[in-house]
């Protein structure tokens, strides 16, 4: 079974026919509404289109964005087919793309990278592919676009997704990576199958998006992370004490042996409440609320777990760090580091590495992590974080760096796996 | 909706899972925060989901309404109904309060309209009462403006929001750390579209104001909507009132809020109708919005929702 919900994201270099693709998803799903139409319409009369509607614009946002025919910031997008419904994450190419495309990649299940048929797979390409890697997204997808601009030539398709592949296999990570030929401007491939290439006999973009898995949908091999948001105590049932939140990964049941981290007291969970009644079984990504059998004083922040799969507890932790604010990190810096529901001080005692955003490679020690930058850190807090690597669980190995003093937030943390440390 | 053994969480069920989570994020975070309640079905949703999020225990916030005085008497009905089932606090910000006080200065003629107004009222309210966080019910399919919007929509002192510098917001990690005088608006149904807040309202049988149901009224047509007539509207030359069956899809203030024709009677002949839909909620029903192209996004620079 799959989830009805996908989250997906899309990247590409300036030009590429992102959002001419994303446009043609809605449109060719009927979930462009006649108002909408119409704006597009007029709107693409303005800019002398010749009658022709630019699809385009549909994704257009903000004043400023339609004034410099320019994407700002990572715009969401929803539409639905019978089978599913989707969300987008849709991703500006240009301006700031590591933190636009991180920001959209850390909750999809699913990325969309468009490579132009004519210019091949560009140094910008390759950097989305790292980034889909590095944030552990299970699903890629190479949208080989403007097909029609090379004759639907099937050894130019064959040609970039070697390359493509080759690439990718450097990188590892181990997402499941499928090549699509498409038009968006013509709409091959995209929703339906293309009269232009017969050669290709793979699924169109939809088709894929409506079939591939999510995370959670199993959440039987992950171990159950519960991470305490809030403690429910209403004064007028003084013998209530429920801890709430939402279960980030795996299933727990009624019964079962766990433990509080980083207290280490174990208990049994006495019963899963929801509003819509008691549970004998939760799986994430559900939001409930626990109690126990024994009477702890458990708070916000605190990580119930099963006790025979427990995280890491730690007040230290290495991790890649992408930076998104022009103001740099350097080594000795103090932030506000927020961990699933546990803030703490968190001070970088090293800056290991920083990956060269053209070859790739990471180079040592730097000098500082600027804006758009990756790289590893070391970091120490002031409290202990019960943590997993990222590459192993997505909501308890991430993590976000804020400024202390202008309440920003500048940082995006993946925990680095516990072997390297 | 409960799981079992290798049952998937609906949709439905995921973007309310992720809405709790929000409201429980804002009330251990943040110092004081209140719910806007309209007797919309957007804010009756959230208080359903404020319910999820809190129960047994009382909400860790008050609901306020920033009432224009041109709301529909139903949805006025409705929303005090609601509040006393809840058992709950209910603040109301008069706009004509505003006016009074001399803060703002009605509009005249045909078109006045008090959408306008509201944010001022809505921004001494928050003041006054010391607010910094605030949630509100708006979708980011709403309008081209919204679909930018954090999930944290961080406000400035003057309440202002600032597109191109927002923060940005990763995996389920929301920062809600902020300086006195500012605050946050925080949209738990970011996710949401509007046929998932009617499936919704339909899956978990809540009350709605009778006028999202085909009813029959007094109406006149203007700008291609149809407006509710009532004592003391001021037509245009050649504007007739006639009857009509019309329901509302969204619930704003009557001189600028226009009806549909329907027949859409109950929860599930409503979903059917949102479902079949070929134009926006905001497009078929907002005058507001309609001013220019960037209408909504004047107005949430400006501190509106």
């Amino acid at each position: 079974m799959t989830l009805d919900l996908l989250r997906f994201t899309t990247a590409g270099s300036v030009d590429d026919g992102k959002s001419t693709l994303i446009g043609r998803l809605l449109y060719d799903t009927k979930q462009v509404f006649e108002d909408q139409l119409e704006h597009v319409a007029q709107a693409s009369e303005r800019r002398g289109g010749e009658g022709a509607l630019d699809l385009a614009l549909l994704t257009d946002g903000l004043r400023a964005e339609r004034e410099q025919g320019i994407t700002i910031d990572v715009a969401y997008r929803y539409f639905a087919t019978p089978k599913r419904r989707f969300i987008i994450a849709d991703c500006p190419g240009h301006q700031q793309y590591t933190r636009n495309m991180v920001t959209g990649a850390s909750t999809a299940d699913l990325s969309v990278i468009l490579l132009d048929a004519r210019k091949g797979v560009l140094e910008q390409s390759k950097r989305h592919a790292f980034i889909s890697a590095l944030l552990g997204i299970p699903h890629v997808v190479v949208a080989v676009n403007k097909m029609d601009l090379a004759d639907y030539s099937q050894a130019r398709f064959d040609e970039l997704a070697l390359e493509f592949a080759e690439f990718a296999a450097k990188l590892g990570g181990g997402a499941d990576l499928t090549y699509i030929p498409m038009s968006a401007l013509e709409g091959d491939n995209v929703v339906d199958r293309s009269q232009h290439m017969p050669w290709y006999d793979g699924l169109t973009l939809l088709e894929l998006l409506e079939g591939v898995e999510v995370a959670y949908d199993h959440p039987y091999d992950t171990p159950a992370r519960f991470p305490v948001q809030w403690v429910i105590r209403p004064a007028t049932a003084t013998d209530y004490r429920g801890y709430a939140g939402q279960l980030a990964s795996g299933a727990l049941r009624k019964g079962e042996e766990v433990v509080v981290l980083p207290s280490g007291e174990r208990t049994k969970i006495k019963a899963i409440d929801t509003y819509d009644g008691e549970l004998d079984e939760a799986l994430a990504p559900m939001s409930l609320t626990l109690r126990l059998e024994d009477e702890l004083d458990v708070s916000r922040g605190e990580l119930i777990c099963r006790a025979m799969q427990t995280p890491t507890v730690s007040r230290e932790l290495e991790a890649d760090v992408c930076w998104l604010h022009e103001r740099p990190l350097r080594a000795g810096g103090r932030y506000v580091i927020k961990h699933t529901s546990r803030s703490a001080s968190a001070v970088v005692d090293e800056l290991r590495d920083c990956v060269d955003v053209h070859t790739l490679e990471r180079v040592s020690a730097p000098s500082e992590l600027g804006l758009n930058d990756i790289g590893r850190v070391r970091l120490r807090t002031s409290a202990p974080l019960s943590f997993d690597p990222y590459s192993e669980n997505r909501r308890t190995g991430s993590f976000i760096l804020i400024d202390e003093a202008s309440n920003e937030t500048v940082g995006a943390g993946l925990v680095a796996s516990t072997e390297t440390l | 909706m409960s799981t079992t053994n290798g049952q998937q969480l609906s949709h439905l069920r995921a973007l309310e899972s992720e809405a709790i989570h929000v409201m429980r994020e804002v009330a251990a975070e943040l110092e004081r925060p209140v719910l806007l309640f309209s007797g919309g079905k957007d804010s009756i949703v959230l208080l359903r989901l404020a319910e999820k999020a809190f129960r047994p225990a009382p909400f860790p916030f008050p609901l306020m309404h920033v009432d224009t005085g041109h709301n529909f008497p139903e949805v006025i009905e409705f929303r005090d109904r609601r509040v006393a089932e809840l058992g709950e606090r209910l603040i109301v910000a008069s706009v004509q309060e505003s006016i009074d006080k001399g803060r703002v200065a009605e509009e005249t003629g045909p078109r006045a309209s008090r959408n306008r107004l509201q944010t001022v009222t809505l921004l001494d309210a928050i003041a006054e009462h010391g607010f910094d966080a605030a949630f509100g019910g708006a979708r980011r399919d709403e309008e081209r403006a919204r679909a930018k919007e954090r999930v944290f929509s961080f406000r400035d002192d003057f309440g202002q929001w600032d597109p191109k510098n927002q923060r940005p917001e990763l995996w389920n990690l929301y920062n809600g750390r902020i300086k006195k005088g500012e605050n946050v608006r925080v949209f738990p149904l970011s996710n949401w579209t509007e046929l998932d807040v009617w499936e919704y309202i339909d899956a978990e049988q809540l009350e709605v104001p009778s006028i999202y149901f085909a009813h029959e009224r007094e109406v006149f047509a203007r700008d291609g909507m149809l407006y509710a007539w009532r004592e003391g509207t001021e037509l245009i030359d050649g504007e007739q009132v006639f009857n009509e069956t019309v329901r509302y899809r969204t619930v704003g203030d009557m001189s600028c809020t226009g009806g549909v024709r329907s027949q859409a009677a109950t929860l599930a002949e409503v979903v059917v109708e949102i479902a079949a839909t070929r134009i926006t909620e905001r497009g078929e029903t907002r005058a507001d919005d309609r001013v220019s192209e960037a209408a909504v996004e004047d107005r949430k620079k400006a501190g509106y929702f």
